[in-house]
């Protein structure tokens, strides 16, 4: 029944389907008549469709990986887009709204413990001029033994005069960052006076002292670059080398057989894996601020040199305290300052003034005026203050007697406490003005507790003429948190006599404290 | 293009000396536009968004990629050929000795290739106060700007750079005798930090000063303005807190952020909806990984941005801090001084008030003519950070003379000495923001910003317009900073007016003069927004 309907509609269908066919290919033919005069009109479309036809003829791969290619890029663009977060759940906005409501955040610090304000309301304030000797708002003076002024420069009448004279030719502030319009000529002058000093090609200054190296180290030192340091570096350091991203490894501080094996196991490491080369840098203190200890500058050249490393030093509390100029660990050593391939330092302990500077090749210099970020988004050292550094310079240069009046006092001070009490350890180099106090065999229940007898020494002491402070530290963000000491920063600007009074006066407190503590 | 009708100022002469202006009084009132701060009622922050974010014209846009790519392609082929032809010129660009280069990368190749090419416009030294106008040393360069000479000459210029906003940049007047009487009592500096023996005083009086201006309980005082944001963020924030910031907050902000060890999370620049959705999407979605809730959410503003002249919309942050408790640091470098009928900054600008900020955080460099910064809080969080500030434990304590300064102007400003001198130079300087802008604006320039904004940039989109227009203006006596990448994104390269009150009016008629013959001479008036009408 079907086949026989078939048979007779068939012809029927057939011809109406074929008119249709007829009048399609006609359209199609037409089209593509048109479309090749068209195409045929356009010059030079003649040997682009024979490039087409000839490239693809003995190619049958080509097309099907072509056509492969098509269908790929579909399906690619076609299909559903995975965003990152997608498998996380996802919140209704009732849901989102519940969780804003329950959020309850922390205070935004929290209340001081019963220790830190007491240690707020016992930080000394001075009336007057700090100086080798100064009087507090109680109205008593003291010998200050707190302060880093090292040179006694401190208040040098002809560092005022010249800060006056600069104050009436260039206002106070710079009132913008060096790059725009905030270079005045005196740091021009600073610069060259610094760099001639260190004995290095050229300097830039920096605003401030502590955020010179915290600086300057990120300006060299990127990801994936390596940087060893000494374990014993102070908290600007430690903050360079962690905005730096860099590969950090610490050394024992101050022990070069351990910074040896440090850098021994990095080549190993870099040669077994066949790690591209990359900028390496050995970071180390001139007098470290922590420890009053210098290091030694020889075998670390020696080291550097050996392994290929770039060294960079902080000499904040060596500048103006080390050498036989003061010029530094460098002076010391009586090595060429252009070992070292940077130097950095403050000009707020020795030089009496405020802001720091870093000095190395003039490449390095150059960097950092695009590359140093407390530069460039920094205004400028006011015009007084980099005067007063100029004249501290000037006056390290110009009093070789101060730098033998402060090591002579320096071991005065370290023979004399040692001498008349037992209970005590000072850390630090015979002749370092840092003075490192910490008590000996004494059975403390924890850190705060040694820092409360510390503090109380500081007070006796404080009773009796003499001012000296706890080192303190930003206990729970220093990388390596060094022993509690008291500082003691011994200075030029005192005479032998006072140095072994205020000696006395700080053992005898250490030993009515301890007294007290049995 | 538009080009804008000429302005014609001609009967104003250049500023020939740097005369204080600032101690005899403005004669020119009658002659500038009325009165300003008008308080919006309501304290809503409502202003013509179409300034803050004018787009480049399509074909400042194409050319402008177009410069850049000729600009970084010829400099490739110049590396090509130097690495080969003049090796020992490139020898520290390459690994010797077994040392990498100290530098490297895009770096060394935008330093060399771009930033070189127009040094001479940054660094230019100077040799006298920045007031209203500013002495320049004169050097030469014959090296194509690898090295420069000091010739020995001088040449003084209107100073429409320094951020000196309230005029306070001086070296006579009240401030400048205050500072030297300081100077002989307490010395230059005090060498130790604020926690162990670096107090003074004075120290003490002036942050009371401080706390008192800005209207907040307590403050404390940072030797250097970077180093109040980048060290005191880490005392605020830590591990397991986020901090949400402005696109464009300023690089000390970055940095503080960064070393505090804080999540961070950016939202686009002034924009309100956005921060809305990326603090409900922050709390909600907790800590990435483990989903724990924030332990506390910070959202860091600046009142005046530096680079676009733009007002943080701090009413609005307000009300959503109200909403979604975070807390509020708000970065006042710029505006403090400068905004606001009493120049006490946005607080005042806006009518908000100053407790429902947690922290305001300032610096002395700019409207106080002085250095350093300040944080401003309740008593209990600044006796905390005090402990936790890295640059109050280690750094040097702000030096006596900078304190000086600080107390003598800020008291000024408050109208505790000098009469009514400080209300005067708010004034004047309101006035000058105001005139100034829309005179550029009405010229046909690109210009963002709020318009009372003290900081003006004007777009110039091409790199070669940077050098062009910078050298342009200081040969017809004009000081302007120029910026470009990357302290802006790459095609908005600008030229920012800073404006003081020690301008008078007839100084900004003769620079508006120069900049609109410039800017045609430059093609620089392509604004499409208040074109006016071709004469």
């Amino acid at each position: 029944m079907a086949s026989t309907l078939g048979t007779y509609a068939a012809p029927l269908v057939n011809d109406a389907a074929r008119d249709l066919a007829d009048s399609i290919i006609i359209a199609v033919n037409t089209t593509f008549t048109v479309a090749s005069r068209v195409y045929s009109s356009i010059p030079g479309s003649r040997i682009f469709a024979k490039y087409v036809k000839a490239s693809y003829q003995n190619d049958p791969y080509r097309t099907l990986l072509e056509i492969c290619l098509v269908i790929f890029m579909i399906w690619y663009f076609g299909g559903k887009k995975h965003k990152p977060g997608d498998d996380e759940l996802q919140l209704t906005e009732k849901e989102i709204q519940e969780l804003i409501d329950e959020w309850e955040p922390e205070p935004l610090v929290p209340p001081l413990t019963e220790a830190q304000r007491t240690e707020l309301d016992k930080i000394p304030v001075i009336s007057g001029s700090s100086g080798s000797k100064l009087k507090l708002v109680d109205g008593r003076e003291r010998i200050n033994l707190a302060s880093f002024n090292f040179l006694g420069a401190l208040n040098n009448e002809s560092t005022k005069d010249k800060a006056i004279e600069a104050l009436r030719k260039y206002g106070v502030g710079s009132c913008g960052p060096c790059g725009f319009y905030g270079t005045i000529d005196v740091h021009i002058e600073l610069e060259q006076e610094i760099a001639k000093f260190i004995g290095a090609d050229a300097a830039i200054v920096y605003s401030q002292g502590f955020s010179t190296i915290a600086s300057v180290i990120p300006a060299f030192a990127k990801r994936g670059d390596i940087i060893v340091a000494d374990a014993g570096v102070s908290f600007a350091v430690q903050k360079g080398l962690q905005i730096s991203r860099s590969t950090v490894k610490y050394f024992k501080h101050n022990d070069m057989e351990d910074l040896e094996k440090v850098l021994e196991g990095i080549q190993r490491d870099q040669i077994e894996k066949k790690k591209p080369l990359t900028r390496r840098f050995i970071v180390a203190e001139g007098l470290y601020a922590n420890h009053g200890d210098i290091c030694p500058l020889p075998k670390l050249l020696e080291l550097k040199n050996k392994y290929k490393y770039r060294l960079i030093l902080e000499e904040s509390f060596s500048l103006g305290v080390l050498g036989t100029r003061g010029a530094g660990v460098c002076d010391h050593f009586g090595v060429s300052g252009k070992e070292v391939d940077i130097i950095a330092a403050t000009f707020s302990n020795a030089l009496s003034s405020s802001g720091g500077f870093c000095c190395g090749s003039k490449e390095i210099v150059e960097h950092q005026r695009l590359g140093g970020q407390a530069y460039v988004f920094s205004a400028s050292l006011p015009a007084m203050l980099a005067v007063a550094a100029v004249e501290g310079i000037k006056y390290a240069e110009s009093h070789p007697e101060a730098l033998a009046r402060l090591r002579e006092n320096a071991v005065v001070m370290r023979s004399t406490l040692l001498k008349n009490v037992q209970q005590v350890q000072c850390g630090g180099v015979e002749d370092s003005p840092v003075v490192h106090l910490r008590l000996r065999d004494h059975r403390f229940r924890n850190r705060e507790d040694e820092e409360q007898a510390l503090q109380e020494v500081v007070d006796e002491a404080l009773r009796n003429g003499v001012l000296i402070t706890r080192a303190k530290y930003v206990n729970d963000q220093e990388l390596f948190l060094p022993p509690p000491s008291i500082r003691i920063a011994v200075t030029a600007g005192h005479s032998r006599k006072e140095v072994e009074k205020a000696a006395a006066i700080i053992a005898t407190a250490v030993k009515k404290v301890l007294k007290g503590r049995k | 293009m538009g080009k804008g009708k000429r302005a014609h100022f001609d009967k104003y002469r250049p500023p020939i000396s740097s005369a204080d202006l600032m101690s005899t009084p403005s004669s020119l009132i009658d002659d500038c536009p009325p009165p300003l701060y008008k308080p919006q009622p309501d304290g809503k922050h409502k202003e013509n968004e179409a300034h803050l974010i004018e787009d480049a014209p399509i074909g400042v846009l194409i050319t402008t990629y177009m410069s850049y790519f000729f600009l970084i392609v010829f400099g490739h082929i110049r590396d090509f050929f130097g690495f080969w032809l003049k090796s020992d010129e490139y020898k520290h660009l390459k690994t010797q000795n077994g040392y990498a280069p100290i530098n490297s990368g895009f770096d060394t190749f935008y330093h060399r290739r771009l930033y070189v090419r127009i040094r001479d416009c940054f660094n230019r030294p100077v040799t006298n106060v920045p007031g209203r106008t500013i002495t320049l040393l004169d050097r030469k360069s014959e090296d194509y700007n690898r090295t420069f000479k000091l010739t020995g000459e001088t040449k003084e210029v209107l100073n429409l750079s320094s951020y000196n906003y309230l005029g306070f940049a001086q070296s006579e007047g009240p401030c400048a005798d205050a500072v030297e009487t300081a100077v002989r009592k307490y010395g230059v500096a005090t060498c130790s930090s604020r926690m162990e023996a670096g107090t003074l005083d004075q120290h003490q009086e002036v942050e009371a000063l401080v706390a008192r201006f800005v209207g907040k309980e307590a403050a404390m005082i940072i030797s250097m303005g970077f180093a109040t944001n980048s060290t005191t963020i880490p005392a605020l924030v830590g591990k397991g807190c986020l901090i949400i910031s402005d696109e464009l907050n300023h690089s000390s902000l970055v940095y503080g952020a960064r070393v505090s060890g804080a999540s961070i999370r950016v939202f686009k620049h002034n924009d309100m909806k956005d921060l809305e959705a990326v603090l409900r999407n922050s709390i909600a979605g907790g800590q990435p990984r483990t989903h724990r809730p924030w332990k506390k959410i910070l959202v860091m503003v600046e009142g005046l941005y530096s680079m676009e002249g733009s007002i943080c919309a701090l009413p609005e942050i307000v009300e959503l801090k109200k909403k979604y408790k975070f807390y509020l640091y708000l970065d006042e470098a710029h505006s403090i001084g400068a905004m606001g009928p009493n120049g006490r900054g946005i607080c005042d600008y806006f009518g908000v008030d100053p407790e429902d900020v947690d922290i305001m955080m300032g610096t002395f460099t700019k409207s106080f003519g002085a250095a350093g910064g300040y944080i401003a809080a309740k008593q209990e969080i600044v006796d905390r950070v005090r402990f936790y500030t890295h640059a109050s434990v280690y750094a040097e304590a702000i030096t006596p003379p900078i304190l000086q300064q600080i107390y003598t102007s800020m008291r000024i400003i408050m109208g505790e000495e000098g009469g009514d001198e400080g209300r005067r130079r708010i004034q004047q300087l309101a006035r000058n923001c105001r005139f100034f802008s829309a005179e550029l604006r009405k010229m046909g320039f690109i210009v963002y910003g709020d318009e009372d904004s003290p900081i003006v940039p004007l777009l110039l989109f091409h790199p070669a317009k940077i050098p062009a227009f910078s050298r342009e203006m200081l040969k017809r006596g004009i000081a302007v900073v120029v910026v470009g990448y990357p302290a802006t994104p790459i095609i908005t390269s600008r030229v920012r007016f800073c404006l003081s009150a020690a301008h008078t009016m007839e100084d900004l008629k003769f620079a508006l003069q120069h900049i609109s013959e410039v800017g045609d001479d430059m093609v620089l008036k392509v604004s499409r927004l208040n074109r006016p009408a071709v004469a």
